[in-house]
């Protein structure tokens, strides 16, 4: 088996990938999705770090990370779809108010 | 071998995550992290961590992109990204910070100690897993069930039409 050092190596890759998709795109749902990419780079490092050190406990961890994941999927996505009933608009830059 | 999986797989993993990034269309975007998540299965798959694989295919790629698809579907964007960009300036400076970050993360990896390959590789069953979530791992196990009944009554109540409330 190779060592752990390549898995976190290509998780931070694409964690960096994501983080840059946060930060460059104005489309909600696209900021979200890298959101998740970055949610998948943190659970490989768990998987690869787990294989390190020879336990399953990583894998735990990354089970419980995706349910937290399809929560806030599920949740994420009706508050987009609120406000997008509520503005026609779907850009972040024009939601500066938290206001319902 | 195993390298040579590793490597291809790898680049597979990346090349998606950009496209999604770099893609105008939110729908190609959607359709690469698909093909970004089943590349980090077949990675949990060299890891010997078999039931992490099927889960991340059949919750991730299954029913969380199909959400985001349906999602993208109802909201019919594209129009967002086409139109003149007053912050384009200050969004450009992320990508700088970005590769900043990276060579950070890499530096702190390089400067880690290598940890020796474990001899034994972890199990990764679905024996060995509900075998640690119902014994060690049994309290936060029931805190999921709370967790996502309250995404589901928040879902409702935001899905919820104002007028009939």
């Amino acid at each position: 088996m190779l060592p752990g050092s390549y898995y976190t190596g290509l998780s931070a890759v694409l964690f960096v990938i994501g983080v840059t998709g946060v930060l460059v795109r104005r489309n909600p749902l696209v900021i979200f999705m890298s959101i998740e990419l970055m949610l998948n780079a943190a659970n490989l490092a768990l998987v690869g770090f787990g294989a390190q050190f020879g336990t399953a406990d990583g894998q735990v961890l990354v089970f419980f990370g995706m349910t937290v994941a399809a929560a806030e999927v599920a949740v994420g996505l009706a508050i987009i779809m609120a406000i997008f009933r509520l503005r026609r608009r779907l850009s972040v830059d024009d939601l500066s108010a938290m206001r319902w | 071998m195993p390298l040579a999986v590793f490597l291809v797989v790898a680049a597979v993993a990346v090349a998606s995550a950009l496209g999604l990034v770099l893609k105008r269309n939110p729908i190609h975007g959607a359709l690469f992290l698909i093909v970004n998540l089943g590349s980090i299965a077949v990675m949990y798959l060299t890891l010997h961590a078999q039931f992490l694989a099927w889960a991340q295919v059949i919750i991730y790629a299954g029913a969380i992109m199909v959400l985001f698809v349906f999602a993208i579907m109802v909201l019919i964007p594209g129009k967002e990204e086409t139109g003149p960009d007053s912050l384009r300036p200050v969004r450009l400076i992320a990508i700088p910070f970005g590769a900043l970050l990276l060579v950070e993360l890499v530096l702190m990896l390089v400067s880690r100690r290598a940890a020796p390959v474990a001899a034994v590789p972890a199990p990764g069953g679905v024996e060995a897993i509900g075998r640690l979530l119902f014994t060690d791992y049994l309290f936060p196990f029931e805190l999921t069930s709370v967790l996502l009944l309250a995404a589901m009554i928040g879902v409702l109540a935001l899905a919820k039409s104002r007028k009939a409330g």
